[in-house]
């Protein structure tokens, strides 16, 4: 049983994860002992203590979670956007560099997730701040900002100046390492929570979600049952769970390697991936119902019944190897099943009674073969037809299909033919000169091919 | 000792219908199971209790000796050196693109995004054959149909509309739109199923449902989720009748089509589930989570049977989806780069980066010759 009691939405909770774990990772660098060595840093005069460079950030990243140059150097990128960790040279570029370039840890006072949302009334005195430290201080995003704060927020702008004042008298009081320190950590605060225009975002996030709230108590059913299903077992049965286990996880293991030399991504297709190759032949030998199919499109017909009707050419194969014995028609009925289970609802009616003439009814001209009790249930069930009408006789006639006919096609000189016949492409050399590109040619829009034909043919697939 | 659990239910009718078909299984009288709530069960005593039972459920299944993918796996040999690179870069989105969808004629693509456009390429020679704008913002679901004739697209306006593709280019597509379906939240996913002519969809309002493109009916709603579904996949089975969903209740849930009922459920994430995708077998499906983890999960065993992290990925999966054989998981991230694991090892075989914004769609070709990452960065990239 669970009981959900979900909070509602917000950029809080989408972020919650991310900045949770950004957190573990920094704390993890500045411990005593597995972290960072922290040491003084120069910058330009003045000494800054705990500081440390672009170079040990990423030195640590890699040794810690054994990852490359690359993963380490966009990890702390990661971690210097999302204002973890801020450059004390060039601070308005929230980038880490890998060379020695001093960083230093943002305090927890200003961690994105401490301070969220950010107060209006901060910014504005930050602002003032600025303004008043040093007149042309405030670029161009900066003073735009001001002077919608200044509007908006009017009624207290003597608290804001006042208070603005005041943070700087008390700082003059500071020693310069401190002082610099303070205002780079400020500075770096408001870059990620105020950024220019066109700058990352962190606060740039999809739709809210969350937004409807079940809050009633939902039973998991699937929790449920296994706990009355094992407290009702005899101790025997453990293994047998066991061996569920273990053949559901064999079973992939088995799907993978038979399907090995089919994925173009981990055996390559031949001759050559269009994509990198730029030569379409992979994508021409392989067409729906081309004259003669390759080796591997053939084997895999092999693979299951499923395989074997996805296939256009194969499902064609199938048909010619049933007319031979005379069952074609159970082919037809599944197909038929197939297009008004899929088709649409107005037509139901009239596919409905179609099926009924041409493969159920006495003495029609395709009768297919089920037994007594489904096709009593599929008659009884036609008198209000629906969707799902033909779905037992439909399965029925998949099941006598893929249990007799299918492997016996496969044993077919039909099949064993088609094999012999099929093409092994060769794989395509390495072009003499790789910095000449192939023209990509354009294929016909599907929807243009379809707009020339006439429509008779039923659209499933 | 379990004693009839005194278990508190306010459910719908079809749920209720689930649950008593399985209790006859279990030959447990439905009297038994849905006593009435007590007046003195707080809600704080039914979690406390809920708590108990996860708990006993936890020991009892460690004395089953579950076997772990990647334990058996290990005789398997490993992949060797992994290269992909980007072959395309589709550019002409003007803002994030949001979702994408491959037609089956394995090269052409339709994108969306959060500026209320709707492109088709030829992701092959790059060229944009088709464009759309729809009357909102963040398009979030995007699908192309089987016989690529059309193209389904939603978002925030809360609707699903087709929109069939027309080669004259004078003719406005907008002008032949359809509206299918209507929820009462957002749209975050839709699919095509074998054809044409049904749609299945997923909303923020907390279902999904099925629908009728040509009458724009409704044929089958499915509710069981707690909040927003945010992720579906239909299964490729044999019967063609089950699906997947995923959302921000941190569920996984397999539907049956027809009887709307949810089959089975998975509850092991710890954040929202972004993205579901079937193993290419069926039995079997992936899920990407804002845990920053993907998660395969069997359905025959009805378990959790691996999970894909590492500690230095600390955004969430936001798309997954597998090679053609079913070896490689493919998982675009909130941190802009895209992870490709071993389903069957549990490791991660390489990164790939490329993207300078969210990964936040993945799909690979019908022919698995390559796949497709859309972006925050308002691109779209061909890999092989």
């Amino acid at each position: 049983m669970t009981i959900s009691t979900l909070t509602r939405g917000g950029a809080q909770r989408e972020q919650q994860h991310c900045l949770r774990k950004m957190e573990r990772v920094i704390i993890a660098m500045q411990d005593p002992d597995i972290g960072l060595k922290m040491r003084n840093q120069r910058l330009l005069i003045t000494v800054i203590p705990h500081a440390m460079t672009g170079n040990d950030i990423m030195e640590w990243l890699i040794q810690k979670y054994n990852i490359t140059d690359e993963e380490a150097g966009h990890l702390g990128g990661l971690l210097v956007q999302y204002g973890y960790i801020y450059p004390l040279k060039e601070p308005r570029s929230l980038i880490l560099r890998s060379d020695d370039s001093p960083y230093r840890f943002q305090t927890p006072y200003f961690w994105t997730s401490s301070r969220w949302p950010a107060s209006e009334l901060d910014y504005a005195i930050y602002l003032a701040k600025k303004n008043i430290r040093k007149q042309g201080e405030l670029v161009d995003y900066e003073k735009q900002n001001y002077n919608l704060l200044h509007k908006r927020i009017n009624h207290t702008w003597d608290f804001v100046v006042m208070q603005a004042r005041e943070q700087i008298r008390a700082s003059k009081q500071r020693r310069k390492a401190d002082r610099i320190v303070l205002e780079c950590q400020e500075q770096a605060y408001w870059l990620v929570n105020k950024p220019c225009p066109g700058a990352f975002d962190v606060f740039d996030l999809g739709p809210e979600r969350c937004n409807v709230l079940n809050s009633r108590v939902i039973l998991n059913s699937s929790l449920l049952f296994f706990l009355l299903r094992i407290s009702s077992v005899p101790n025997n049965s453990l293994s047998s769970h066991f061996l569920l286990s273990l053949s559901c996880v064999c079973s992939f293991m088995k799907f993978c390697d038979q399907y090995h030399q089919h994925d173009p991504i981990m055996s390559g297709c031949l001759p050559s991936n269009p994509w990198i190759s730029d030569d379409t032949t992979h994508w021409t030998i392989n067409t729906d119902l081309v004259g003669t199919p390759t080796r591997l499109r053939v084997e895999r017909w092999s693979f299951s019944f499923m395989e074997l009707l996805n296939d256009c050419l194969g499902r064609r194969e199938f048909m010619t190897y049933l007319e031979k014995e005379f069952s074609g028609e159970n082919l037809c009925f599944w197909e038929a099943c197939e297009d008004l289970r899929h088709g649409e609802s107005s037509k139901i009616i009239l596919k409905v009674e179609e099926v009924y003439k041409t493969f159920l009814s006495p003495g029609a001209a395709r009768w297919v073969n089920i037994d007594s009790k489904t096709m009593e249930r599929t008659l009884e069930g036609i008198k209000q037809p629906h969707r799902f009408v033909m779905d037992d006789a439909q399965m029925h006639i998949y099941f006598l299909m893929k249990k007799d006919s299918y492997p016996r096609y496969l044993k077919s000189d039909l099949y064993k033919n088609m094999l012999s016949k099929a093409i092994v492409p060769q794989e395509t050399k390495k072009s003499v000169f790789p910095f000449m590109r192939r023209q990509r040619h354009s294929s016909p829009s599907p929807a243009m091919v379809s707009q020339a034909t006439e429509d008779n043919e039923p659209k499933y697939l | 000792e379990l004693r009839p659990l005194p278990v508190c239910l306010f459910f719908k009718e079809c749920e209720q219908q689930a649950f008593l078909v399985h209790l006859e299984r279990f030959s447990i009288s439905p009297e038994m199971a849905t006593q009435e709530v007590q007046p003195n069960e707080t809600l704080s005593n039914l979690k406390a209790e809920s708590d108990t039972l996860k708990t006993k459920l936890e020991d009892e299944r460690a004395k089953l000796h579950d076997v772990e993918l990647h334990q058996v796996a290990e005789k398997v040999d490993g992949l060797g050196q992994f290269i992909m690179k980007t072959r395309r870069t589709l550019k002409g989105h003007g803002n994030k693109v949001l979702c994408m969808d491959w037609c089956k004629d394995k090269r052409r693509i339709v994108s969306s995004s959060q500026d209320g456009k709707v492109i088709v390429w030829d992701a092959f020679t790059t060229n944009k054959e088709h464009a759309v704008t729809m009357p909102c913002t963040w398009v979030m679901a995007c699908a192309y149909a089987p016989s690529g004739c059309a193209v389904a697209c939603g978002g925030l306006d809360n609707k699903c509309s087709v929109y069939p593709l027309s080669l004259d280019k004078n003719e406005n597509l907008a002008a032949k739109k359809k509206s299918v379906a209507m929820h009462t939240n957002y749209l975050s996913a839709c699919s095509f199923t074998n054809s044409d002519m049904q749609i299945l969809t997923s909303s923020g309002d907390g279902t999904c449902a099925l629908w009728d493109v040509e009458s724009g009916q409704l044929l089958q709603s499915f509710h069981g989720h707690a909040a927003d579904v945010l992720c579906l996949d239909l299964a490729p089975s044999e019967t063609g009748n089950t699906f997947i969903s995923g959302g921000c209740d941190k569920k996984a849930n397999v539907w049956d089509m027809r009887s709307g009922q949810c089959i089975q459920s998975f509850e092991t994430h710890e954040s929202d589930i972004n993205s579901v995708r079937y193993y290419p077998s069926g039995d079997a499906f992936a899920s990407g989570s804002d845990d920053a983890t993907c998660r395969l999960y069997d359905l025959r065993a009805d378990r959790e049977v691996a999970i894909y992290s590492k500690e230095s990925i600390i955004f969430g999966a936001s798309s997954v989806d597998f090679s053609l054989s079913g070896r490689l998981l493919f998982g675009g991230y909130n941190d802009y780069t895209i992870n490709v694991w071993d389903v069957l090892k549990g490791t991660r075989v390489s990164i790939l980066f490329g993207h300078e914004n969210r990964v936040s769609a993945l799909r690979v070709s019908p022919d698995g010759t390559a796949f497709c990452s859309g972006s925050w960065d308002h691109t779209l990239r061909v890999w092989a």
